[in-house]
């Protein structure tokens, strides 16, 4: 235990460093996929979307059943090593809870409040920014909650391509079977999840009130 | 070497990692469904025991899959079994408790009221309703939940290739270490094809398992 905290304390430095690293991968991707899922839910929402729908899930849903580290593992493939490839991984990874969840947020929005949107002479755009946005908001949340929860845990496995993160400590670790390394890696992980899990739900209650 | 020739090359270590692979989920989700099928039996009977349970099977899926690992080894290094099966057995239950135990939980408490008051009617003990009214009932949401379970569990276990459990990670984990794409490649698919039949084939089970009178537009008539 004390081997532990004295390794904890003389690796501070790099620690932060690998932690920065990870979330800026992480959040790269978020910033990519929340406007493209989000995007994406709401096309798939419209009436006229159809048939396509359908298929647009099922095909996300098939890119979710792929384990992450095939993912990464094929972005290799394509793209080569390095942040990139992780960070397209990722992206890729986080567009399904999005654009799941923001089509069932505005799917769930009334009818009726719709149409009294519509009766008062509001726009399409100001429907959607003014009424379907703002009612769908707490379901869209709880889809990039998901989808950041899910990209953390997949960041610290961008390390084996090359890109850096948290994983390094644990991976490292691993190899050289020292457990300290693990426990600098594995700790600030879990809690970088667990921390932003809790944020987005605490955000998710915050704007469920206000709709 | 093409990755056809690469599979045709090691075709029987790729049978066998397939093996390994499917042998320590299959394990790990057994474990699972006898642990976290009663577990939401019982919070269905108890709703206020619900809130804590799944707020904690949430809190275990929130850890990502390698630092549950790192935070493993050096506990079970003290009894000798820090890598391999065991640890990876160990995560791979523990995240499979979430998606059983709250699609058991739902799945019980959706079972129509008027269904368990008939059967309570008919002289059913509370033994017989749950065997022969409540889980046939609820079977198909139980049956979603291990798929959901089944399919991360295939992910998680090629992550624990890297901790030593072997199965189809240990392909990706060499092709990459050794900056041999077409090894790389093989493992990917191989997970990847591994996730979506195991996927496809618990869908078909559900559907099966759906009693007749519930199947497409039975329901709440």
């Amino acid at each position: 235990m004390n081997e532990a905290l004295t390794y904890l304390g003389e690796n501070l430095g790099a620690i932060g460093a690998r932690l920065a690293e990870h979330i800026a991968i992480v959040g790269a991707a978020m910033i990519a996929a929340v406007p493209v899922g989000a995007g994406i839910g709401l096309m798939l929402a419209r009436e006229s979307a159809g048939r396509v729908r359908g298929i647009i899930f099922y095909l996300l849903g098939l890119g979710q059943t792929i384990p992450s580290l095939a993912i990464l593992a094929l972005a290799v493939g394509v793209i080569g090593i390095g942040p990139l490839p992780a960070i397209i991984a990722l992206f890729l990874y986080a567009l399904l809870p999005i654009a799941r969840n923001t089509y069932a947020g505005i799917r769930g929005v009334p009818a009726a409040t719709v149409d009294a949107a519509r009766g008062l002479g509001m726009t399409d755009r100001q429907i959607l920014r003014q009424v379907e946005l703002p009612l769908a908001a707490p379901m869209i949340i709880g889809g990039i909650r998901t989808a950041t929860v899910v990209a953390i845990s997949a960041g610290a496995l961008a390390y084996l391509i090359g890109a850096g993160g948290l994983g390094d400590f644990i991976f490292t670790g691993i190899a050289l079977f020292k457990p300290e390394a693990m426990l600098a890696g594995a700790i600030p992980t879990a809690l970088l999840a667990l921390a932003a899990d809790r944020c987005l739900a605490i955000l998710e209650r915050k704007v469920s009130q206000v709709a | 070497m093409g990755l056809m020739e690469f599979l045709h090359e090691y075709d029987t270590s790729l049978l066998l990692a397939v093996g390994q692979h499917l042998r320590l989920v299959g394990i790990a989700l057994a474990i699972a469904l006898i642990t976290a099928a009663p577990l939401g039996a019982w919070i269905a009977r108890r709703p206020q025991a619900s809130g804590p349970v799944l707020l904690a099977a949430n809190l275990i899926q929130t850890v990502p899959s390698i630092a549950l690992f790192g935070l493993m080894i050096p506990v079970l290094a003290l009894v000798n079994r820090g890598i391999g099966a065991v640890p990876a057995t160990i995560a791979l239950v523990l995240y499979a408790q979430l998606p059983i135990i709250r699609n058991t939980y739902v799945a019980l408490r959706s079972v129509p009221a008027d269904a368990l008051d008939a059967a309570r009617g008919l002289g059913m003990t509370e033994r017989q309703m749950l065997i022969h009214v409540a889980l046939p009932l609820a079977a198909p949401g139980i049956i979603a939940g291990i798929r959901v379970a089944a399919t991360m569990s295939i992910g998680v276990a090629a992550v624990a290739a890297y901790i030593g459990a072997g199965g189809l990670g240990l392909f990706i984990a060499r092709g990459i270490a050794t900056t041999w794409d077409t090894m790389t490649l093989a493992g990917a698919i191989g997970v990847a094809a591994l996730a979506l039949a195991v996927e496809l084939i618990l869908e078909i089970a559900e559907r099966r398992l759906t009693p007749r009178g519930l199947r497409s537009s039975g329901r709440r008539g």
